[in-house]
């Protein structure tokens, strides 16, 4: 990796890594973003994460890509999981294990149907 | 997406029609979601979102809008803007800037963080401002520190700026130990290069060679995402030798604690990254003149330094508009006990306790009534309805007999037990005294000595006024403020709540029916269907009764623990005190 030196290196370098992301959104047409901090992975994330990996490989699936990131702060509703299919906007879930995990997958990544049962509200209240 | 040549094209036709003077561009990460809005831009103070703009569209933008003053219906944003929609469901009334990464950027990778303009504020700073100036910006933010005293960041970075001797060093207090609290560690795991940034622009402030992250073993994902973000950031070349080719270098390292709630005074901070043990020391000296390895060291917490970059990212003036007149800018919160919202959030100083507990917290669980709310840890205080208006600022809290402490905010329903609450912190605080000085050794204990003593129905009168003095001595003659705080929420209850103390120790009485040496289980005879869940429930086999005939408990050998009210499915059994 090279060394930044200069404000131009920086530059060059945030402009590589924004396309890179935007290469990464369109490489997938779908992403799932697990909330892997603390809070997530007490609640179970990690089992979350991995019956998605198993599901992408049980169903053979080649456009969907799994990400980490931290936490969303909606401790109460971990695992949180975010959804974006496409350019649509996020879907986030709260409460999300592996049995939701799989209703995620055929009903809403495989159906387009999106479990209401555990989506949180993008907008509170 | 082309928004850069929006703003450029936006500042051109500014500047033909002589309007450069009266409209400014402001860029801003993002107003709502790109997918959906596409290149988007807000003009204030009328509050119009103009979405999915091309550059061509601008010149007649710029004419009708500014020159003309008539609103583009056509290019309008046809859904009402819904800001910061990625980050999950931020709550109405939050402001993120400290968390405004977390849940959107994958820790373990540096070019999202530089994607998200990180590492822009430290690349102006070092080539084109002095030390002096950096501190000059953060000043004018009003950025106080966020560790709990509330002191001015760039003064505490002058003072030691000042001191001549050298090697300078930087420590990053993340020990939060306060029960219920995880701002710092939500900063830490999911945005790990703000905090390492923040600590590189201080450096380069103070003048500082090498920096130390107090982080607390407990927090293993943390420890380990800020391990992969230094190293990451020396492979960039932004810690090292001769960061952005200037003559400043710079490096981080993590020193892990093992959870002492003391650590996170910085005397005890200092001395448990040298390897000692971490006990605090008289100050002065402070930290500014001999701090780690009897160097000049500054401290500051771990949201103190996130902020840090976004300030000169920004600028003074941008933060310095958030907040009150002697608190600026946003403060991270932890949200924890009955409201229906537990999490993290971030509002700006100056809302109220009111709106947080009951507009951003969601209220209180199974609509019960709110009691009271425990702000600043456990070395804060409680306050209680008439409060719920102050204004969440350093001074308001402080004058109130509470802190702000780092931010944790434990909300307590109707069904709390003051005196269990008071002593539960203090529970807390005596085992985690060092035992350095008497006062806070000796003084703790006896204050935990006596609330259990009036919890379990054996206090007197006598032993309130004992512990009223405790209190007073402890506060005034600790080290350090472990001690001089550790009262606060006896102090605190005792003020609010004395008549809750009176009825423990005259009545016997327990009146939110917690303390289990004043409460007694009964069955309440016309609802028990005599379905035997209970007895069989019952571990000490204290409830007895036929089949489909009222069950007794006996009271001799019953252990209270409830399980019996728990596991009822008709609500027969009563909580009596």
């Amino acid at each position: 990796m090279p060394t930044v030196k200069s404000l131009e290196d920086l530059k060059r370098i945030r402009e590589e890594a924004m396309k890179k992301r935007d290469i990464k959104t369109a490489g997938g047409r779908v992403q799932i973003v697990v909330g892997m901090g603390t809070p997530g992975i007490a609640a179970g994330a990690r089992d979350t994460l991995k019956e998605f990996l198993n599901l992408i490989e049980e169903k053979n699936l080649t456009d969907v890509t799994v990400r980490q990131t931290g936490n969303f702060g909606l401790d109460s509703l971990e695992p949180v999981v975010q959804v974006i299919i496409d350019n649509a906007a996020p879907v986030t879930y709260g409460k999300v294990t592996p049995y939701a995990a799989r209703q995620i997958m055929e009903q809403h990544i495989l159906g387009g149907k999106v479990v209401e049962t555990n989506v949180i509200p993008t907008e509170a209240k | 997406m082309g928004a850069h040549e929006i703003v450029d094209a936006l500042n051109d036709e500014l500047v033909a029609w002589g309007l450069i003077d009266e409209v400014q561009v402001l860029e801003t990460s993002r107003l709502g979601d790109p997918a959906r809005f596409g290149p988007d831009l807000v003009v204030y103070p009328e509050n119009v979102h103009y979405a999915s703009l091309s550059v061509d569209d601008i010149p007649y933008l710029v004419e009708e809008h500014f020159l003309k003053g008539r609103v583009v219906e056509k290019f309008r944003a046809k859904e009402t803007l819904v800001t910061d929609d990625e980050l999950g469901a931020p709550k109405a009334k939050e402001v993120r800037i400290v968390l405004r990464n977390c849940g959107k950027i994958d820790p373990h990778n540096i070019e999202e963080y530089i994607a998200e303009d990180g590492y822009q504020a430290l690349a102006n700073a070092l080539t084109s401002m002095t030390p002096e100036q950096v501190i000059d910006e953060v000043m004018r933010s009003g950025l106080r520190g966020r560790g709990g005293a509330g002191f001015p960041a760039a003064r505490k970075w002058q003072l030691c700026r000042q001191v001549p001797d050298g090697p300078k060093y930087l420590t990053c207090n993340a020990d939060e130990g306060d029960p219920g609290a995880f701002m710092n560690r939500r900063v830490l795991e999911s945005d790990p290069h703000s905090v390492v940034e923040g600590m590189i622009l201080a450096a380069y402030a103070i003048g500082a060679s090498m920096g130390y992250i107090y982080c607390r073993a407990e927090y293993p994902i943390a420890v380990a995402n800020l391990n992969v973000a230094i190293e990451q950031a020396r492979e960039f070349g932004f810690l090292g030798q001769n960061i952005f080719g200037t003559d400043f270098s710079f490096d981080l390292e993590v020193r892990m604690g093992a959870g002492a709630f003391v650590c996170g005074e910085e005397t005890a901070l200092i001395a448990s990254i040298e390897g000692r043990r971490g006990e605090p020391r008289p100050r002065p000296p402070f930290p500014a003149v001999k701090g780690v390895w009897g160097k000049p060291t500054n401290n500051n917490n771990v949201e103190t330094y996130a902020v840090v970059p976004q300030i000169l990212l920004k600028g003074a003036d941008w933060y310095s508009a958030m907040g009150t007149e002697k608190s600026k800018g946003t403060k991270t919160f932890a949200i924890a006990g009955d409201v229906v919202n537990t999490g993290l959030i971030e509002v700006p100083f100056g809302l109220s306790l009111r709106e947080v507990i009951f507009d951003v917290g969601g209220g209180i669980k199974d609509n019960k009534k709110f009691k009271a709310i425990q702000t600043g840890g456990p070395m804060g205080g409680c306050l209680v309805e008439e409060h719920l208006d102050l204004p969440l600022d350093y001074e308001a809290l402080t004058a109130a007999g509470s802190m702000m402490g780092s931010g944790g905010l434990i909300i307590m329903d109707d069904e709390t037990c003051m005196v269990d609450i008071a002593r539960f912190f203090m529970e807390f605080t005596q085992e985690e005294s060092c035992g350095k000085c008497t006062p806070c050794r000796v003084g703790t204990r006896r204050i935990l000595d006596i609330l259990e003593k009036i919890c379990n129905g054996k206090g007197t009168l006598a032993d309130i006024d004992q512990l009223e003095l405790l209190c007073e001595e402890v506060m005034k003659n600790s080290l350090c403020g472990l001690g001089q705080g550790a009262p606060n929420p006896v102090v605190s209850t005792l003020k609010h709540f004395r008549e809750e103390y009176i009825a423990h120790v005259v009545d016997k009485k327990c009146p939110a029916r917690v303390c289990r040496a004043l409460i007694r289980y009964e069955v309440i005879a016309p609802t028990c269907t005599g379905c035997t869940v209970c007895a069989r429930n019952c571990p000490v086999e204290a409830i007895s009764g036929e089949r489909r005939q009222v069950h007794v408990i006996d009271d001799k050998t019953c252990i209270r623990c409830g399980i019996c009210a728990q596991v009822c499915n008709f609500d027969a059994i009563a909580v009596l005190s």
